[in-house]
């Protein structure tokens, strides 16, 4: 089973444009959106979803005012300052840690497990997909990254399938750890900024740090050609495979419009030619290397 | 008065729109780059840094000689960050969340606290502009307690932008909470108005007044406006896709400086949200 990771550190650089392309190209193999916080591939995958389940990631505190007899212990232990004067637990700051819970000499306060989000299966017309919504303003998108990424290798599992094609958040926090351990390789798309090349440093050493292997695509890359070059020479000193880079073609934004991949859209486009060349070269490369 | 600058999507112009405001306003005002994942802010306003603090989070350690195995602490941990393995504690400080529990409930004053490095602080200024960001170490997972710490520097007087980082969790919200006035930055596109819907949904939860700006607002579709039309969120500013605005971007050259007649849209922009929180009843001083 190999799995390829589609990270940038810096948001907004192509990589959901680009992964929806290799699904276009790739056989075989399983999509998974782990980008919980904010998904898009659905909106080019079209998924029919076959399976919904609840996501339950942790317990938040709920104080019952009957019992209570504000001894103001809770708010005292409380490191969040979660709750109010009047004893109401702010949801947004309480961080499930359930010492207030454990603490309270009256038993008034609940602490119950809490729904905060969904993870699904599907079938798109490039095969099958897990994917997953953490609700708005929920905790826990490193544990519902890490059950999507798991339940779409149960999935390739269960259907013979051999690869997974895994759309990674950006950053380099909670969520980017959960989606890289134990992947194949990570594609990173950096774009020729002074951000784009900051950005992906700290992503490479990421990878670097959990000893994943890294591949590098720059995107858009004749905005600042001598930029790009800059980011392709960073990434080859920190033994990073530089890959075909990308021109900026509006094709992909009208590809995106339309809900098409760009190889559905325009297998003339330079855009296309240019991510099949960069296809070629992460297959090759994948062949090469097992987990 | 406190604008936070944030937007579902990553890559919309977050930082562009941050940053371009803050160099175009006179008087009191302070940047906070709260994208402490990927802090940008300083590559576009390339500011004196003054002092530079590393920020710990505390996390437990066991003094074996006092300890009895009583497992109290494994049993409140709801991180699954301290275990009783045979006759040892483990604690495991990168899952731990700092909340204290083992340490109150431990019956043989066993635990203490040390501090695991979250990241840095940097503090600095451009002219009369202060700045500062978080810069989170490469491989912590916790965000919101630096960017919580970022925060913490708001200056009581004048006005105060925070740079927020991409999403709609709980990073996101530790960045736009008790703030003023949110301006949402998107792209025309299915995925910047996907994302921006879930960014409205983080604002509403909030209860705080937002506007919106439109990036590279000649590429793509109407649906974002058409949306904001009927959402009634306020259309503060839309900046088009300009080759001369990319590349300058791509240089770190913010675009008031290398087009200034732009300054006076950001001057107004700031002013049509100072008016929006005036008539919402909100602090502008």
């Amino acid at each position: 089973m190999k799995e390829l990771v589609i990270i940038s550190g810096k948001g907004g650089t192509g990589k959901t444009s680009i992964i929806s392309a290799f699904a276009a190209m790739a056989e075989n193999k399983v999509l998974c959106d782990a980008d919980v916080d904010a998904a898009d591939l659905h909106l080019i995958m079209a998924p029919a979803i076959l399976e919904h389940h609840d996501f339950t990631g942790g317990n938040k505190a709920v104080i019952n005012k009957d019992r209570c007899t504000e001894c103001g212990l809770c708010r005292e232990l409380c490191r969040w300052d979660a709750i109010s004067e009047d004893f109401v637990v702010d949801t947004i700051s309480c961080e499930g840690c359930g010492v207030c819970w454990y603490f309270c000499p009256e038993k008034a306060i609940d602490f119950p497990e809490k729904t905060c989000g969904e993870w699904y299966i599907s079938d798109t017309r490039f095969g099958p997909m897990v994917h997953a919504r953490l609700g708005i303003a929920e905790e826990n998108s490193g544990k519902l990254v890490t059950l999507a990424r798991q339940e779409a290798k149960k999935l390739a599992e269960a259907r013979g399938l051999n690869l997974i094609l895994t759309d990674g958040p950006p950053g380099v926090g909670c969520p980017v750890i959960a989606s890289m351990g134990g992947a194949t390789a990570v594609l990173i798309v950096a774009e020729p900024t002074v951000s784009g090349r900051h950005d992906m440093e700290r992503v490479a050493q990421l990878a670097a740090h959990f000893r994943v292997p890294a591949l590098l695509s720059i995107n858009k890359f004749d905005l600042n050609p001598d930029e790009a070059q800059t980011i392709e020479d960073v990434a080859t000193a920190h033994n990073i495979r530089v890959l075909n880079r990308v021109p900026f073609d509006p094709a992909f934004t009208r590809a995106m419009v339309q809900g098409k991949t760009i190889v559905e859209f325009d297998g003339n486009s330079e855009g296309n030619k240019a991510v099949r060349k960069m296809w070629d070269q992460v297959r090759d490369f994948l062949e090469g290397h097992s987990t | 008065m406190i604008i936070s600058v944030a937007s579902g999507k990553g890559g919309t112009g977050k930082t562009t729109v941050s940053t371009n405001l803050a160099l175009s306003l006179d008087g009191k005002v302070q940047l906070l780059d709260c994208d402490v994942e990927e802090p940008n802010a300083h590559l576009f306003i390339h500011p004196t840094i003054d002092a530079v603090e590393t920020v710990t989070t505390p996390v437990p350690v066991i003094d074996e000689k006092k300890c009895t195995l009583c497992g109290k602490c494994a049993e409140i941990c709801q991180f699954k960050a301290i275990i009783v393995i045979g006759k040892t504690v483990l604690p495991f400080h990168e899952l731990c969340h700092s909340c204290g529990g083992c340490l109150e409930v431990c019956p043989e004053d066993a635990i203490a606290e040390v501090g695991r490095e979250l990241g840095i602080i940097e503090t600095g200024h451009k002219n009369g502009l202060s700045f500062a960001h978080g810069k989170l170490r490469v491989g912590e997972a916790m965000s919101p307690p630096l960017i919580s710490k970022v925060r913490s520097l708001t200056k009581t007087d004048g006005l105060t932008i925070i740079d927020a980082p991409p999403g709609t969790s709980c990073p996101v919200i530790e960045a736009m909470k008790e703030t003023d006035f949110i301006l949402l930055v998107t792209e025309p596109t299915p995925f910047g108005l996907h994302d921006l819907k879930l960014a409205v949904g983080a604002v509403r939860v909030l209860g705080i007044p937002c506007g919106l700006v439109i990036n590279r607002s000649d590429l793509g579709d109407d649906n974002v406006k058409k949306y904001a039309e009927r959402e009634k969120i306020p259309i503060l500013m839309e900046i088009p896709f300009d080759r001369k605005i990319a590349e300058a971007y791509s240089r770190g050259t913010a675009i008031v400086e290398a087009m200034p007649e732009w300054k006076q849209r950001f001057v107004n922009l700031y002013e049509e949200m100072k008016n929006i929180v005036n008539n919402a009843g909100g602090k502008t001083s």
